[in-house]
């Protein structure tokens, strides 16, 4: 093997070094890894996934079964990548390689590269940059059409066409409805060091075309027999491929095995760079005259009619010896041409139609899907070139001595190692389909994705059934990706902050100053407790509440859903919506709502007040806000467009501060000057526009002030346009310093409701419960039909039984319930033997509570209001720990705290 | 990936709508004048044809407008779009 002085189209002045395995080479300016092995003689590149057999490059393109490596160091920067062929892997002065023998590893570090997409819409797209594609290119251009052209390889066949955007080193792999395809562009791989700061390493492209050409090209077939896996054994257009585009002579001596007339080019281009070509096998009894006798002229004997059937090889593995027959023919490079297939992957993503030709012995395209018209083949993926090279194939060469045991040494899918032996095994069995043969023997899962294996083997299993042909079977389904894609260029740039929105108050940048501990309630960031001096969460829990039952606290309310819902009709639509009486409501006063889906479950619920006849301020859980926007828009759109009423997300245009505690009417005063804040003037469940003094330089911000509580406690709602936010929460802060006014968070928010048995939905619910399940019968109007009402009348929805909201009092005061605990009957076996063990509920929530002084928990429990008083079981890692069932209102039952 | 005809906006990729299931299932008039299958039946029940289908669309990222849309649910070919309101296509009935 050599590399020959002349010729190629390589640069031997641009010499590039690499190692493999630790071992250093040296290649040219436009090889790949496999030339540059080749042209310092190494063709044995691994060995086999299972059987561990020597293994070497087969061929000079991505369908490569054999030579992957798995790139240790990229001098432009980037991961450890595992599993690239050799053959198409450019080669960068400075690369550091390992050989991957069938599996390779994933870099642990963090991946340092950018990956991003782009979009665009063209006319037409096509996919090949080879002759065919440059053709379609061009006349498509001239036309004035707007055309992308993507080639996965670094170089055109010829010049590009004027006017025509091409993209190189650009792979398309996925063609989806409407002609949008995705293409992979490595956009730094090549480079020998780091490319600029904020360059991508890999684009996805995401295309959007009127019409696609698919010049994707056809692949060479290799032949079944014998030992067709030894290190030595290449396509021939791949032998043909080193000698022109590399200058690289792969062996010495050579053998051309070929079913049609194209593998005739290579014993030719062999013989013309000097090397021995010792015969040409060919399959076919009768070959064409042209043919034959320039073969005559070059001294190289022909034999007809023949195939190889077996090969041996030197200690280490390299063939040195071809079979024909009962003859052996001297050689160390065997060339095979098994046909050649057209790539019709992405053809077939596009539901295009795939049928046997017999006389191009390929798959070949046949219309395109009704649905998907505006999409062709072009060039040799067409199958009409292959018609003229009159293949005769020969799916299957068995050795001379007729030993079944053979079969396991004629392989069909080299990476996976899969053989003739595994395709008689599954259709033995009884398998038909091919679907089945490939999944049981793995042909075709492998790197190349059958692309060197499928056919064959659809062949081979053809005659294993008795059937007449491939074409009697078919191929497997084709799914994108059509090659191995990367998650991480998948992602683009959505990884690690940019995965999701972040979404903060205007109050956010205090929370974080004083080192509030957050978490995520959807896409927002809330503060769940704020830590002092080291406490622990649950120390901060008792303090925050102790503080909002005792004296004064604030929170920032700004995340929680707000929609302003406008319109003469905008009362009835919430009377329809809302459990409960809404179109009534007084203006200036708040009333909490409940609303269900059709099938009476609830769905969400919030406080919602009415600023003028036609004017309504909803609120709704915070994670929810998008969802029940979208419902009320679904109802009013699709089922009652007569009502007038239209809706608006305010969410952000409000802020929020509650103030919370016994205390609370001496902070919030300090802020109302011009309000009278008395519980005898201004009740409960009602709100005033006020001006408040935020200490901006004397003048009022406009806002809103009311009387809502989530806690049970006197409390106060401040709402202010959203980026007064901060300035409110500052002067809350500074009205209640003296009284030791204390921030509290969403996990002391939750306890503190939990202690007056107000469930939140989506923790205590789970689209499962009814308003009744709830004990809010109270909220369901009677008189007035809503969404959902008449599912509370359905068997299921009004039965015994049902599972409802409770507390439960753990027997041991401080045992804690783990919340999802499931609960069962007290003196209920909890061994193997008795399982199932009926399960009668399970806890939604479960805190400390500093009022009470004890543990507590909220929970759905079978007939719970019936079992009050009564005990239940969590069984928790073995243990039992027994709960009483109590009325889920623990803390002030009577409401006497409310008015301060 | 859809393209997908909205009726205001016109030709927008898939991501950008929310599906809505069967159309031209209203809800009843009178419910509490079903019997509780023909409710639930209402409430649970949605055809799920091989072939043309008509069905809800509701263009979230863009206008935020309900439409309906007949769709061949073997080959993901849209036949027609209209308006909420409109009748289903006479050809396609």
């Amino acid at each position: 093997m050599k590399r020959l002085s002349a010729g190629g189209r390589i640069d031997r002045d641009d010499v590039r070094r690499f190692t493999l395995d630790g071992r250093t080479f040296s290649g040219c300016g436009g090889d790949t890894v496999a030339s540059a092995l080749l042209a310092a003689g190494v063709i044995t590149v691994g060995s086999s996934i299972y059987r561990r057999r020597p293994r070497g490059i087969v061929t000079a393109d991505g369908s490569e079964p054999n030579a992957l490596v798995q790139v240790e160091r990229w001098p432009s920067g980037g991961p450890a990548e595992p599993s690239l062929p050799m053959t198409t892997l450019e080669l960068v002065d400075g690369m550091e390689l390992s050989a991957i023998s069938g599996i390779g590893r994933l870099d642990q570090a963090p991946d340092p590269a950018l990956y991003d997409r782009k979009y665009i819409h063209v006319d037409v797209l096509v996919v090949g940059g080879g002759q065919a594609g440059l053709r379609a290119a061009d006349q498509a251009g001239a036309d004035g059409a707007r055309v992308l052209l993507v080639e996965r390889s670094p170089a055109l066949t010829g010049s590009a066409p004027a006017g025509v955007e091409v993209l190189m080193r650009a792979d398309a792999f996925g063609f989806y409805d409407q002609n949008y395809v995705l293409v992979l562009e490595r956009r730094t791989d090549h480079l020998a060091s780091p490319a600029d700061r904020g360059v991508s390493r890999h684009r996805v492209w995401h295309v959007r075309a009127g019409r696609v050409v698919l010049a994707t090209g056809a692949r060479e077939r290799p032949l079944v027999f014998a030992d067709n896996d030894r290190p030595g054994i290449m396509l021939a257009s791949a032998v043909r491929r080193y000698l022109e585009q590399f200058a690289v002579m792969p062996g010495e001596t050579l053998v051309v095995g070929t079913v049609d007339d194209s593998a005739y080019a290579t014993a030719f281009a062999f013989a013309e760079a000097g090397g021995s070509v010792t015969a040409v096998v060919d399959s076919r009894p009768d070959p064409p005259d042209e043919l034959t006798s320039r073969l005559a002229r070059a001294g190289i004997e022909l034999i007809a009619g023949a195939w190889v059937n077996g090969t041996s090889a030197d200690p280490r593995g390299r063939i040195n010896g071809v079979r024909v027959g009962h003859r052996w023919f001297d050689a160390d490079l065997l060339a095979v041409c098994g046909g050649w297939d057209p790539d019709l992957h992405l053809w077939s993503q596009a539901r295009g139609s795939i049928e046997w030709n017999h006389a191009a012995a390929a798959f070949v395209p046949g219309a395109a899907h009704p649905a998907q018209p505006h999409v062709q083949c072009a060039g040799s993926a067409l199958g009409v070139v292959q018609q003229s090279w009159r293949p005769q194939p020969v799916w299957l060469a068995p050795a001379p001595e007729p030993d079944l045991s053979r079969w396991h040494d004629h392989f069909v899918d080299l990476h996976r190692d899969a053989t003739v032996a595994d395709i008689f095994r599954a259709t033995g069995t009884g398998m038909r389909s091919l679907e089945h043969i490939k999944r049981y023997t793995t042909i075709g899962t492998g790197r190349d994705q059958g692309a060197t294996a499928g056919v064959n083997a659809a062949a081979i299993a053809a005659q294993a059934l008795g059937l007449a042909g491939p074409g009697a079977l078919g191929t497997t389904t084709f799914r994108a990706p059509s090659h191995p894609v990367t998650f991480a260029a998948l992602a683009g740039r959505e990884v690690g902050p940019l995965a999701d929105p972040v979404r903060i108050t205007p109050i956010h940048p205090w929370h974080v100053r004083v080192g509030a501990v957050f978490e995520n309630v959807g896409q927002w960031k809330r503060p769940r407790y704020y830590p002092q001096h080291h406490e622990t969460m649950d120390d901060a829990v008792l303090r925050e509440c102790r503080a909002a039952r005792s004296s004064v606290a604030m929170m920032d309310a700004s995340t929680l859903g707000t929609i302003e819902i406008v319109g003469p009709d905008a009362g009835e639509f919430l009377n329809r919506i809302y459990t409960n009486a809404f179109a009534k409501l007084a203006m200036g006063s708040a009333r909490y709502g409940l609303m269900c889906t059709p099938d009476g479950m609830v769905m969400d619920d919030g406080v919602t007040m009415r600023l003028a006849a036609d004017r309504f301020l909803m609120s709704t859980t915070t994670g929810n806000a998008a969802h029940v926007l979208d419902w009320l828009e679904e109802w009013s759109q699709t089922e009652w467009p007569q009502l007038a009423v239209t809706f608006t997300s305010v969410t952000e245009q409000w802020s929020t501060v509650a103030v919370v505690g016994p205390r609370s009417r001496e902070v919030v005063s300090q802020l109302v000057p011009a309000v009278d804040v008395r519980a005898e003037v201004f009740p409960f469940m009602t709100f005033r526009q006020a001006g408040l003094r935020l200490g901006l330089g004397g003048d009022m911000v406009s806002g809103l002030v009311s009387r809502i509580s989530f806690s049970g406690e006197l409390a106060f709602e401040l709402k202010v346009p959203g980026w007064y936010g901060l300035a409110l929460w500052e002067a809350v802060f500074a009205a209640g310093h003296d009284l030791g006014i204390t921030p509290y968070g969403t996990e002391t928010m939750h306890v503190l409701r939990a202690e007056k048995g107000y469930p939140i939905i989506g923790q205590d619910t789970d689209g499962t419960v009814t308003p009744h399940d709830l004990g809010m019968s109270w909220a369901v109007s009677k008189a007035k039909h809503f969404v959902g009402k008449r599912s509370l009348r359905r068997a299921d929805t009004s039965r015994e039984g049902r599972r409802q909201l409770v507390a439960l009092l753990p027997v041991d005061r401080d045992a804690r319930l783990p919340e999802g605990a499931q609960l069962v009957e007290p003196g209920a076996a909890l061994t193997p033997g008795s399982a199932p063990v009926p399960m009668i509920g399970h806890v939604t929530s479960s805190y400390v509570s500093a009022a009470l002084e004890r543990t507590f928990a909220l929970a759905l429990v079978a007939d719970g209001r019936n079992r009050i008083g009564r005990t239940v079981v969590a069984p928790i890692n073995g243990a039992a720990i027994e709960a009483v069932v109590a009325d889920p209102v623990l803390y002030d039952p009577e409401g006497a705290r409310r008015d301060g | 990936m859809l393209l997908i005809r909205c009726p205001w906006c016109g030709d927008r990729p898939e991501p950008e709508f929310v599906y809505g299931g069967q159309a031209h299932v209203p809800y009843p008039a009178d419910p509490e004048s079903l019997s509780d299958r023909e409710w639930a039946e209402y409430v649970f029940f949605r055809s799920n044809p091989k072939g043309s289908f008509a069905e809800r669309w509701v263009h979230s990222a863009g206008c935020r407008r309900w439409f309906n849309a007949i769709r061949d649910t073997v080959n993901n070919d849209f036949l027609a779009v209209y308006k909420p309101g409109e009748s289903m296509p006479e050809a396609l009935r």
